[in-house]
């Protein structure tokens, strides 16, 4: 198994039709199919062990990720972001590696031994003029694919490993081959680095379906480019879709009317922002795909139907599954589990444990932490309803544990955003001497409204109970985020623990 | 032969090449074009050619059955021969609608 079977199989196949468009230059599939052999050849002559990007979107993703694929490399797109430091620890783990990036980064890094820094434009040409591979790429369905650096919310980065059978099972188990037509067209506008970047592209590819790449996003950008490359499916991550929602509002001509389907993960949508989404796109399907980096990426749908029929429902149970992240696919099985490992009934919360083909829960280095029933917990904390719905209830290590009390911060928060004040907020667990953890929140406020931290805590006092009350608020201009929108709750404690030293030392 | 899922087969007696999606843990006489087929590294021998009565060919990315459904195999080259368990002919997988998640 290797993915490099999957582009074959397109370039076979459709090979004339487009694969990637980016800023206008298009890429034909049998084009790819070269280019990824060239790119394999440059790959191969380096003596790297590692093929890297560190690069928005461009047409360097893909010819890399198959041409790794070809020469038989794991592929590591990198956070474009990082810091230096951060990179350096990166490019430690990786090297020998092949660097594909930005030309002034590849010129900075001219000089540093072990990575062979390609700039993108130079890789891309030299790639699309070069002739095809002869060598053949391995079969070993156990080598690794990509490495993919988690975004470590909670701690330092570690590389989630993807191999071969994995992902290849994943579209063999989900995607029907070419059964796109002509005319369709995927935006992607996720940054390489995120797993769901990958597993669109691998799918795309398979089905047949054009993808448009959005190297930097902006909400004005995407609507331009939806419209003018008259897209028909999108990925976006919650705060993406929140910006879009907020341009559409406003300027209600900006409207992309051909996107029949929308589909979004990598963090928790508001019920709010989705409610509006799908008044503002009524003819678009809407699908929440849950996954995680270690899971090759979808593991549960919460389908178009399954949006239509909560959204028209009277039912509250019904109704509520808006906010789920839909049932398990058929190749996946779903347990709550608790503290000792239990099966929880529906309606009780635990941690979200996972088992199916396409789990890797490996991470380079350490041990798999796939128990020994093939089960995969995946740190997430929820619970499942009487039909089978999953509902996210935020990182098990970010539940507060308050005089031995389990709370989650995702239920305070959802109260606090139902106040007509708060505009965001985040609750987090502080180090409390009589509790052992205390709840405390830091608020953003929406702008000319009133709100003190007694009206705040009294608010979720009454709709909670009095122990999930943020002991201490703070208020902020606004909450940190990283790139693909998940907060970073480590940030946030270290805003309390310092403001608080602050006021300590006083 | 005994297959097993992940792994690739082809015909002794056109181009196709197929992969094993799913299999039952039984030897099969799996066939293409009348001939049993060979792993894909094999040499197939010369001068073989397809059967008429399994002749109707297979296309690319199509998954082809038994009636019990528990052999799935993945066209992955297109040939002329059809793929069969003995004298029955696999059926044509119908394509099911899977969820849009990407």
């Amino acid at each position: 198994m290797n993915l490099m079977m999957l582009l074959e199989m397109a370039a076979s196949g459709f090979g004339d039709r487009v694969a990637v468009v980016n800023e206008g230059e298009r890429l034909a599939y049998a084009d790819l199919l070269r280019a990824a052999g060239a790119a394999a050849d440059a790959i191969a002559a380096s003596g790297a062990k590692h093929a890297a990007i560190l690069d928005v979107s461009s047409l360097a993703l893909p010819i890399g990720l198959f041409g790794a694929a070809w020469a038989g490399v794991p592929f590591v797109p990198l956070n474009y972001r990082l810091t230096g430091a951060e990179l350096e620890r990166l490019l430690a783990q990786i090297e020998p590696a092949y660097l594909v990036t930005d030309a002034a980064r590849a010129r900075a890094l001219r000089e540093r031994a072990g990575v062979v820094a390609v700039a993108r434009e130079d890789f891309v040409a030299q790639a699309r003029g070069g002739s095809a591979r002869s060598a053949e790429w391995s079969m070993e369905g156990d080598d690794i694919a990509v490495l993919l650096f988690t975004s470590g919310t909670t701690g330092p980065p570690k590389a989630a490993v993807l191999r071969h059978r994995h992902l290849v099972s994943y579209i063999l188990g989900s995607v029907e081959f070419g059964a796109a037509s002509e005319e369709d067209a995927a935006l992607v506008s996720v940054p390489p680095y995120h797993v769901a970047g990958m597993a669109v592209l691998a799918s795309s590819i398979y089905s047949g379906r054009r993808i448009v790449q959005l190297p930097s996003f902006s909400a004005e950008a995407w609507l331009d480019l939806a419209r003018r490359e008259r897209v028909s499916h999108a990925f976006v991550v919650p705060t993406m879709l929140a910006r879009i929602v907020e341009v559409l509002e406003r300027e209600p001509r900006a409207r992309a009317p051909g996107i029949r389907s929308l589909s979004y993960g990598g963090g928790k949508m508001p019920l709010a922002v989705i409610e509006r989404a799908m008044r503002l796109f009524p003819e678009s399907d809407f699908t929440n795909a849950y996954g995680l980096t270690e899971t090759s990426s979808t593991l549960t749908v919460l389908t178009p139907e399954d949006h239509r029929a909560a959204a028209a429902s009277d039912d509250p149970a019904v109704r509520r599954r808006l906010a789920s992240v839909g049932r398990p696919l058929p190749s996946v099985e779903i347990e709550v589990r608790d503290e000792e490992g239990r099966a929880c009934p529906p309606g009780v919360s635990g941690e979200i444990c996972v088992r199916g083909e396409q789990v890797s829960g490996e991470y380079l280095g350490k041990t798999s932490r796939v128990g020994s029933d093939g089960f995969f917990p995946t740190r997430d904390a929820g619970s499942l309803d009487a039909e089978g719905y999953v509902f996210l209830e935020g990182r098990i290590d970010d539940i507060i544990v308050r005089g031995g009390e389990n709370m989650s911060p995702g239920e305070i928060e959802d109260v606090l955003l139902g106040h007509p004040a708060v505009a965001d907020c985040a609750v987090v667990g502080v180090p409390d001497e009589e509790w052992g953890e205390a709840v405390a929140a830091v608020v953003v406020r929406k702008p000319g409204v009133e709100a003190t931290p007694e009206t705040l805590r009294e608010f979720v006092a009454r709709e909670l109970r009095s122990s999930r009350a943020p002991a201490r608020i703070e208020f902020r201009e606004e909450l940190p985020y990283n790139e693909t929108g998940k907060l970073l709750r480590r940030e946030v404690r270290a805003w309390l623990a310092e403001a608080k030293s602050g006021r300590d030392s006083r | 032969m005994k297959l097993k899922a992940g792994s690739r087969v082809k015909s002794a007696v056109c181009t196709t090449e197929v992969m094993v999606i799913q299999t039952p843990d039984a030897d099969l006489d799996v066939r293409c074009g009348g001939a049993p087929m060979l792993p894909i590294g094999e040499q197939a021998p010369a001068g073989g050619s397809v059967a008429a009565s399994a002749s109707a060919g297979t296309q690319i990315g199509k998954r082809y059955v038994n009636a019990e459904g528990k052999l799935e195999l993945l066209c992955t080259k297109p040939g002329k021969g059809s793929l069969a368990i003995g004298d029955t002919l696999l059926v044509l997988k119908e394509a099911k609608p899977l969820p849009a998640s990407d």
